[in-house]
């Protein structure tokens, strides 16, 4: 990045010439002129002598609008933005489902939205009663009776997980145990989170069929040491990142207990089992939990996450802190004075409260019964779409799957149409795309999650758009999915620029 | 159930259409004895009526900053946020999209992150600065890594008083990573083998730190200047600490309510040098196959879904909607707005310390400060805080020797609380 680097500006002139129909262009808040009021009316201070011991600071060079103008501005940009609120968002292993507003309007009160977590504990008893429901909600869900709801997203809980097991070996005595096994097929968050804990990262090799085989399994297991006394655990999502349920899970993580490892489970799949099936009766010793996939926080644009992780008891003396606890009819945190064993903290204060507001709120509309019904639902869609595609696409893996479905270009890739160009293709016809070239382990692949949110017929649309596109391709109509997408506020962007280049901030 | 629209004949279709006879024979590979025996243990489902009556009692037994005088602050503050604010992050465009992982359609949360990222590199005199981070204390465990991976050192020095869950969570991130934490020796505990130093300003007791001594020491023993911010409006009155090598810490103030610590907006800038060690998202300008500017994700071969275990960070999600919030409420302040509200709180403070000054048995501890100061109390400043608690009063943060008590005022304090605050601080040492 060269100090001169400078973003293009757009002036008022350019912007006004763009605007179509309902598209208008918006520049940025610094290209805009200078109001004499910005957007809030403040008193006027007293002038009192500061008492800050340092200089006053000068000018920052922030821009200054009205209110009416910043709204305009945001309002705006919303519009060149998809979400699921618009439409169909089948983002494999990101569960875009729908995000009841009820919980929204919850985590708002203002006797959760405005307390403080270093309060004293008697004036927020509610709080913590809400996350200790939180958590024992989440330990039937999951068969893993240790929770801590601290972790702030996926991969902090998964750090939260990896830092669990290893704070269990140290303290029994296992610090040898170095290596972590995985997957060729497991999230990129996976190994990035095994060397932020110190350990060695071990790929296992999947078979033709998608899913771990015990012989690999045993390979990897048994690499260096002959009884596995070098491995510290191991990092499985099941299902799978290929949306299969690892058929061999329980011979597996019978293999790895013996060898004295531990199980991590991703839990970012939760959505195909909950409610049906429990993690902790097929021998994971912890998984994290995204509130914000599973349990329909909203995703933000990217956050805020949370990432409450799960441990079997074994386990659970040493989660991070704090832990919310029952003492008689009164709601107390756990800190690490009194559980000397816990792997310390993760994350200031208490973890994202407003987020445990959301999920309590979305467990308890949907209860037990209708929870099974969402696992259930999300794997017949899954499996509905695969069924509807299977001849248009190719499929790596037969089903049934999980709660989503893999298919790849290679049909059409003969044809010169990629993934690539498929996915823009549904940006064109109003869709988010899948989820595209992840996982790495099959080339060209597109990971479609359509979540329980929708019906029948919203599900028909996709597929026929997607038949739609198979059918140009076989017909040689193939041209125009290089110009894809037309109609989007921005059509292709040029990422190879931006990284060349790096403009990253307003001058 | 009301959040899901397949019916029973839309269900039964479907099956048909597969070519099995029920649900249960999609879950084939699963292990029997994984499956739950009929329901789990749990209530069946409510309605959102039921739901809101048992939340709403829940947040009924709190008593929130809202419902008396509040003085308590040490790293999450009470501010006013704009109702422009909150009506923008619920958009649903804003509020049900994801990460944006396809531009094309993403631009709006794009130039908004740009737009968070300007904010926070020009509020913090830095070159550059990241889509956010999960709060403050992760944020300046995530810089300290950073100056291990750019100086290949491992030792890290807390300088002053950082705030003890940062000091915690930074522990937690650095032991991990086989590195050491030494506090509370400053400038001393600086040598050859030292990746930073970290300074928070204004520090937990609330005092603003200089930080030129630090950035001399550092060139000479080759180390990088971390400065925490945890309340990010004092940037408004405080100089920039433009010695600093990486800025990070808090940015709650900004836009987001303190619910019970989270979410909250950690926020990251660094020197532009440093631009490929940085953690987390960044959004950079490009232009589309139309030539128009846009706006993507870039420079994605830092991070776990590229690079894997050879990423800077694990993090994946971060606290997006959490920086629009404080996009939006930076926009709705504007140069002028920004200043006076951190001139406001420094003014409410000096009030706030001249009332409790005057009662018998309290002393204060430093006189300089931005919106928040530590006393020394007469009586146990633990059992203070409880009987201040019985008069409806959230009076601060005690500390754990029961001696001091750490008050923070905003401009939401008004004299009318702080008079109350002052009296009941009376009887209590009385």
């Amino acid at each position: 990045m060269s100090a001169d680097a400078k973003v293009v500006e757009m002036t008022q002139d350019e912007q006004t010439e763009m605007n179509r129909g309902l598209h208008y262009e918006e520049n940025l808040l610094w290209e805009k002129k200078r109001s004499d009021h910005p957007g809030v009316d403040l008193p006027q201070p007293a002038g009192l002598k500061s008492r800050t011991g340092v200089l006053e600071r000068g000018d920052i060079g922030l821009p200054q609008v009205s209110e009416p103008q910043v709204v305009r501005h945001f309002v705006r940009m919303s519009t060149w933005n998809y979400s699921i609120d618009h439409g169909f968002f089948p983002l494999g292993s990101c569960t875009m489902k729908h995000n009841p507003r009820l919980n929204e309007k919850l985590a708002r009160l203002p006797g959760f939205a405005h307390i403080h977590p270093m309060q004293p504990e008697s004036t927020v008893q509610g709080a913590l009663k809400l996350m200790y429901e939180l958590q024992d909600w989440l330990a039937e869900l999951t068969g893993l009776p240790g929770v801590c709801l601290a972790p702030a997203a996926g991969a902090q809980g998964e750090l939260a997980g990896m830092m669990t097991i290893k704070r269990a070996h140290e303290l029994k005595g296992q610090s040898q145990r170095k290596v972590v096994l995985a997957p060729d097929s497991a999230h990129g968050t996976n190994p990035a989170t095994a060397v932020m804990c110190g350990y060695e990262m071990r790929t296992i090799s999947t078979k033709l069929d998608g899913r771990l085989s015990i012989e690999s399994f045993k390979e990897a297991l048994y690499k260096t040491c002959d009884k596995g006394s070098d491995i510290a655990g191991m990092m499985v999502t099941n299902p799978n990142t290929c949306g299969l349920f690892e058929t061999n899970i329980v011979e597996i993580s019978d293999l790895l207990h013996k060898a004295g490892g531990y199980f991590y489970c991703d839990g970012a799949n939760f959505n195909a089992l909950i409610g049906k099936i429990r993690p902790g009766d097929f021998g994971v010793d912890v998984m994290h939990l995204n509130l914000h996939k599973t349990f329909s926080t909203p995703h933000g644009g990217g956050g805020p996450g949370s990432g409450p992780i799960c441990t079997t008891d074994e386990l659970a003396p040493y989660i991070p802190v704090p832990t919310v606890v029952k003492e008689g009819d009164r709601y107390a945190l756990q800190w690490a004075d009194s559980r000397e064993t816990t792997l310390g903290r993760m994350k200031g204060f208490v973890g994202q409260f407003g987020m445990h507001v959301r999920a309590l709120a979305y467990m308890m509309s949907h209860g037990a019964d209708g929870l099974k019904q969402v696992s259930e639902d999300a794997v017949l869609n899954a499996n509905y779409i695969l069924s509807q595609l299977k001849d248009d696409y190719y499929v790596p893996y037969d089903g049934p799957c999980m709660h989503e479905c893999m298919i790849t270009d290679k049909h059409q890739k003969e044809a010169g149409v990629t993934t690539l160009d498929i996915a823009k293709g549904l940006c064109e016809y109003g869709y988010h795309p899948m989820t595209v070239y992840f996982p790495l382990v099959v080339p060209g692949t597109m990971l479609i999650e359509p979540t329980e949110t929708e019906s029948k017929d919203s599900i028909d649309r996709f597929i026929t758009v997607m038949k739609g596109f198979a059918a140009d391709v076989r017909a040689g109509d193939t041209e125009k999915f290089h110009d894809f997408p037309l109609s989007t506020p921005r059509r292709r962007c040029d990422e190879v620029k931006a990284a060349r280049n790096p403009v990253l901030r307003w001058r | 159930m009301r959040y899901l629209p397949q019916t029973q004949a839309s269900r039964d279709e479907m099956l048909s259409a597969i070519g099995v006879d029920s649900v249960d024979a999609l879950f084939k590979d699963v292990p029997k004895r994984a499956f739950v025996d009929g329901l789990v243990d749990l209530p069946n489902h409510m309605g959102e009526l039921e739901v809101e009556r048992q939340l709403g009692a829940y947040a009924n037994e709190n008593m929130g900053a809202s419902d008396g005088p509040f003085f308590l602050g040490a790293g999450a503050y009470y501010h006013h946020i704009p109702a422009s604010v909150d009506h923008i992050i619920q958009r649903s465009e804003f509020l049900t999209a994801y990460t944006p992982y396809q531009p094309e359609i993403a631009q709006g949360t794009l130039q908004a992150l740009f737009e968070y990222q300007t904010f926070v590199a020009q509020l913090t005199g830095q070159d550059i600065a990241n889509a956010s981070l999960y709060d403050g204390a992760s944020a300046t465990a995530e810089a300290a890594l950073m100056a291990m991976r750019v100086t290949k050192r491992s030792k890290v020095v807390i300088g002053n008083a950082l705030h003890p869950d940062y000091r915690e969570v930074l522990k937690s991130y650095v032991d991990n990573f086989e590195g050491t934490v030494l506090g509370d020796g400053g400038l001393d505990d600086l040598d050859n083998e030292t990746a930073c130093i970290i300074i928070q300003s204004p520090d937990f007791y609330g005092a603003p730190h200089k930080y030129e001594a630090y950035r001399n020491k550092c060139d000479e023993v080759g180390a990088l200047l971390i400065v925490v911010v945890a309340e990010i409006v004092s940037l408004g009155l405080l100089p920039a600490p433009v010695e600093a090598d990486i800025v990070c810490g808090e940015a709650q103030s900004i836009g987001l309510p303190m619910s019970f610590g989270g979410p909250h907006l950690g926020f990251f800038a660094c020197r532009e040098k440093f631009v490929r060690q940085v953690p987390g998202r960044l959004c950079g300008a490009t232009e589309d196959a139309d030539g128009k500017r846009s706006f993507v994700l870039t420079l994605n071969t830092r991070e776990q879904h590229i690079r894997r275990e050879k990423a800077t960070s694990n993090i994946c999600t971060n606290q997006g909607l959490c920086a629009l919030a404080f996009t939006v409420h930076m926009a709705l302040l504007g140069e002028d707005g920004f200043k006076r509200l951190a001139r406001l709180n420094h003014e409410a403070a000096c009030k706030l310390a001249d009332t409790l000054s005057a009662v018998d048995g309290v002393e204060m501890v430093n006189d300089t400060f931005f919106n928040e100061f530590t006393m020394k109390l007469s009586k146990d400043s633990r059992e203070v805080v409880e009987a201040l608690v019985c008069k409806g009063i959230i009076a601060g943060l005690s500390t754990d020797d029961g001696q001091h008590l750490i008050v923070a005022a905003t401009e939401m304090s008004r004299d009318e609380d702080m008079e109350a605050f002052a009296e009941g601080l009376t009887e209590a040492l009385a």
